[in-house]
């Protein structure tokens, strides 16, 4: 089996929003609408600030809320590396599932189905990795394969320290965040 | 499809995995096949080479077309600059061809001038009203008469077109509103500027110290590239800004400097280093000219000195002097890009060329290397005509160092009629009403003309003041000039078309030619297309147009780039040297060695109105691009928190801002954040559009062009130093 995930270095990213437009222009997101966003979280005062810049997105959570309220199972856990997906053809555009989502990651498509990040699986399923982490210019992005350990993105886990979003929610996201080094 | 045969197709031609594959227990490698996908392209796409036009850094770039329609665009792996990633505004580059608000048609004026009521007409009805008019004013007031502003690579048959034509009046905002004082500064230390893209050898650099410069947020690509991977290696970054920048946001160590205080900061540092003995001696003593007198000339400047013009205590001046000292020669002042704030800027880039220069990183790995370029001759033009009169924007050398042409200047002399009468404006791909300071010069200037026509892809405010506009194709859609790159490893990069132009659009050489021939100028484009005249000038030099159709660019020998893999350590100042103290500067009444002079300041209830620039806006000209508004679609007045507070505003108000002479900004959204300093404001450039063309963009945020009623012009070269505003906000109701 394989667990895919993304590792995203904060310490790399300046937030420039190549990974939207890139996603968008891959993915044929409509105007108005994103699968993924930059958030600029800022603490303290000046000048004595801390930032952290990330790229966020589904988690594709091993525990995923959006999946277990979907009436219709249109919200899926993918055969492969865990990717939490839609069948478009199953989903009534009932909007459980973006009330469910804490992160906010999905949004009704104008043709009426919920839409979200896909970690571009059609890419990943031809070796290639998502959009986003194959144009980010800073190269703060790593997506691979957690059950192997030799993989990039589990090395990184193991060598550096982390964090997820909302982990109080239990959701078990598969995002990570790297925080600085110094 | 099957995933598991896929799959195992993939294992086994993923010649690049090597032996590891065979341990891995996912058979599909993430990021293994790009080389594998682009051989194999799936059916209906194809790949085409070409560069970017979305900035000017001209970053390689391969373009996707899927059943004949433009789908999207990445970096260019072969490619130097994008290394295969573009930036955002190069990912969005789609937008420009999709963009709804593009010019379609020819237009001529038939209301008065800035009205903007139009009869769109056919290429041979417009460009036979410009020719009329340019013979027109030959006649009357000689070539000299008409001056073209231009702006990239794509103005290149344009400027040939005018220097047939007559006119020495060549110009883009670029020298006098951007980058002209610190390739002067430099220049008159170094003998040589920075150059585009820069020199910087940021990828190697163990400390790197950013002046203003918001890396990250202004997204010339390999810099942003390489200041991610200086980062990743540890390097120390010192940065320098009134605002926590992105790249504040990621230092060892911030400076909150006071706007306008950047020179007595620089010359602290100087001191530290000089007085600690930190400095580069043997650099100094092999390379150096006039470093006694220099030393003489910044002993006053201490750290204590300059705490209370700076805001920085003395000790982190030291401290971060010591930290520059520490990694030299590998710590990098960078020099920055837009440099015209205070109209010493020239003498503020000369003294970041001088720090560097105590560092001895001029010339070194982590600091500046030598670029290398390949030969490629010009196309064997007949001589142009020489001009009767010299240029108009700098009568009698005022300003004696400006070795470009100054816009500004130009269009003081439209104003004026002095040294001589200017009646007619061409204008390629800049947007002068939001790239020169003080708007209402500029439309002053502009009731002067006989004739304004205006080369552009979206109806721009200077479209909408002109009384021909002529649509251009986008990038995408056309063929431009060899780019042929200074950089570390020298390179030949083809700008080709990827998709037809939507309407009646035209490349740019396609209407110099056109118009050289209406103006009987036909001997000065020989060639009959844009491919004879390309293919001409790489037979020459021994390539083939066939293999950069194929390739999109051709990469020269690496040479040596650093002094101490061979480059010959020569200056080419008047000592030959680098220049500490500039006889030439004394000479003609200037410091020798830069000096600090303090900066007005904000009169009570007043701010310092400070600008730059968003990753995925390129000036004036995005803001009708779809993709890229999606993610930025109006631009923020950032004030910070504890101010805004006390005035009653919060993030997400909305506001007008008006400056000292009671110019008042359109509507702008308030950003309430501890991310500044409370005496300074500060907002992203190129919105706040109000041309009727621009109908997505138009009246969506501020423009700070508008506001920047006042500028100090640089004595040394003319430059427009454009921090010296300042505004207070009118709430809304």
């Amino acid at each position: 089996m394989a667990r895919f995930a993304m590792v995203i270095d904060t310490r790399q990213c300046v937030g420039c929003m190549d990974c939207v437009v890139a996603c968008k222009t891959e993915n044929g997101v409509p105007e108005g609408f994103n699968r993924d966003w930059i958030v600029q979280d800022v603490n303290g005062v000046f000048p004595t600030l801390h930032m952290e810049i990330r790229s966020e997105r589904c988690n594709h959570c091993d525990n995923p809320p959006c999946v277990y309220c979907c009436p219709t199972g249109a919200s899926h856990v993918h055969d492969l590396g865990g990717v939490v997906l839609v069948y478009r053809e199953k989903c009534i555009g009932c909007k459980a599932c973006l009330a469910a989502c804490p992160y906010d990651a999905r949004f009704i498509h104008p043709d009426g189905y919920a839409d979200k990040c896909t970690f571009c699986i059609h890419r990943v399923e031809k070796g290639l990795d998502p959009s986003c982490v194959a144009v980010c210019p800073t190269y703060c992005m790593y997506f691979g394969d957690l059950d192997d350990p030799l993989s990039e993105v589990s090395q990184l886990l193991t060598s550096r320290q982390y964090h997820v979003l909302l982990p109080e929610t239990g959701t078990k996201p598969q995002i990570y965040y790297l925080l600085p080094r110094w | 499809m099957n995933p598991i045969t896929r799959r195992r197709f993939l294992k086994i031609t993923g010649t690049s995995l090597g032996a590891a594959a065979a341990a891995k227990t996912l058979s599909v490698l993430p990021g293994t096949a790009n080389a594998l996908e682009k051989a194999a392209a799936p059916s209906g796409v194809q790949v085409v080479p070409t560069f970017c036009d979305m900035c000017f850094w001209k970053c390689g770039a391969l373009a996707y077309v899927r059943d004949g329609k433009l789908w999207k665009v990445e970096g260019n792996p072969e490619d130097p600059l994008s290394r295969g990633r573009l930036c955002p505004r190069g990912t969005g580059g789609v937008g420009a061809h999709y963009d709804p608000d593009r010019l379609t048609s020819p237009l001529l004026r038939r209301s008065s001038r800035g009205r903007e009521e139009w009869v769109s007409v056919t290429w041979d009805e417009a460009l036979d009203y410009i020719a009329e008019r340019l013979q027109a004013i030959k006649a009357k007031y000689g070539p000299e008469a008409v001056a073209l502003f231009s702006h990239g690579i794509g103005g290149n048959f344009l400027k040939h077109m005018m220097r047939a034509y007559g006119s020495p009046n060549i110009a883009a905002p670029s020298f006098a509103q951007c980058r002209g004082p610190r390739d002067v500064g430099f220049r008159l230390t170094f003998g040589e500027d920075v150059g585009s893209p820069e020199r910087t050898d940021i990828a190697n650099a163990r400390c790197l110290v950013l002046i203003g410069s918001h890396l990250g947020e202004n997204m010339h690509n390999t810099q942003v590239q390489e200041f991610s991977e200086a980062l990743a290696a540890g390097a120390s970054l010192i940065v320098v800004d009134p605002r926590l920048s992105v790249a504040a946001g990621k230092a060892k160590w911030y400076l909150p400097v006071k706007p306008g205080a950047d020179i007595a900061l620089l010359l602290a540092w100087m001191n530290v280093l000089v007085s600690e003995n930190l400095y580069d001696r043997e650099y100094v003593a092999a390379y150096g000219f006039g470093f006694e007198r220099f030393a003489a000339e910044i002993e006053p400047f201490t750290p204590e000195w300059a705490y209370p013009e700076t805001g920085i205590p003395p000790e982190v001046i030291r401290e971060t002097a010591r930290e520059m000292g520490r990694y030299r020669p590998a710590t990098l002042v960078h020099p920055g890009r837009h440099a015209t704030w205070y109209g010493d800027d020239a003498q503020r880039s000369r003294a970041i060329a001088l720090l560097n220069a105590l560092l001895g990183s001029w010339g070194r790995k982590g600091g500046f290397y030598y670029p290398q370029s390949m030969d490629v001759p010009a196309y064997p033009y007949p001589p142009y005509p020489k001009p009767e009169k010299g240029k108009v924007d700098n009568s009698g050398h005022k300003y004696p160092f400006a070795d470009e042409t100054i816009t500004t200047g130009i269009r003081e002399a439209t104003i004026s009629g002095k040294p001589y009468p200017v009646k007619g404006w061409l204008v390629y791909a800049t947007n002068l009403i939001h790239a020169l300071p003080n708007e209402a010069e500029t439309i002053r200037a502009l009731q002067e003309l006989d004739l304004l026509a205006v080369v552009d892809v979206i109806p721009s405010e200077i479209a909408g003041w002109a009384d021909v506009v002529l649509p251009e194709s986008v990038y995408l859609e056309r063929y431009d000039d060899l780019n042929v790159e200074w950089f570390r490893q020298p390179f030949i990069a083809l700008r080709q078309p990827v998709v037809s132009a939507p309407h009646n659009q035209k490349p740019n050489w396609w209407i110099a030619r056109k118009l050289a021939d209406k103006l009987g100028l036909g001997e000065y484009f020989p060639w009959n297309s844009i491919e004879e005249y390309l293919q001409y000038r790489l037979d020459k030099a021994g390539y083939s147009l066939d293999e950069l159709k194929q390739k999109g660019m051709i990469l020269g020998p690496k040479r040596p780039i650093y002094f101490d893999e061979g480059v010959p350590a020569e200056f080419a100042t008047p000592s030959g040297k680098i220049e500490f103290y500039s006889l030439q500067l004394a000479e003609r009444g200037f410091d020798p060695v830069p000096k600090y002079t303090r900066p007005a300041e904000p009169p009570p209830g007043y701010f310092r109105l400070l600008y730059g620039r968003a990753p995925v806006h390129s000036f004036s000209r995005t803001q009708s691009n779809r993709l890229l508004m999606d993610m930025l679609p109006e631009n923020d007045v950032w004030l910070n928190a504890d101010v805004a507070a006390r005035w009653g505003l919060k993030s997400g108000d909305y506001v007008r801002m008006k400056n000292q002479d009671g110019v008042l900004s359109n509507r702008i959204r308030v950003k309430a954040t501890q991310r500044i300093r409370p005496d300074c404001v500060y907002m992203v450039h190129g919105f706040g559009h109000t041309a009727k063309g621009m109908s997505f963009a138009r009246d969506k945020g501020a423009s700070d062009a508008q506001l920047l009623t006042r500028y100090q012009t640089d004595p040394l070269m003319g430059g427009t130093g454009m921090n010296v505003n300042f505004v207070t906000f009118e709430l809304e109701g």
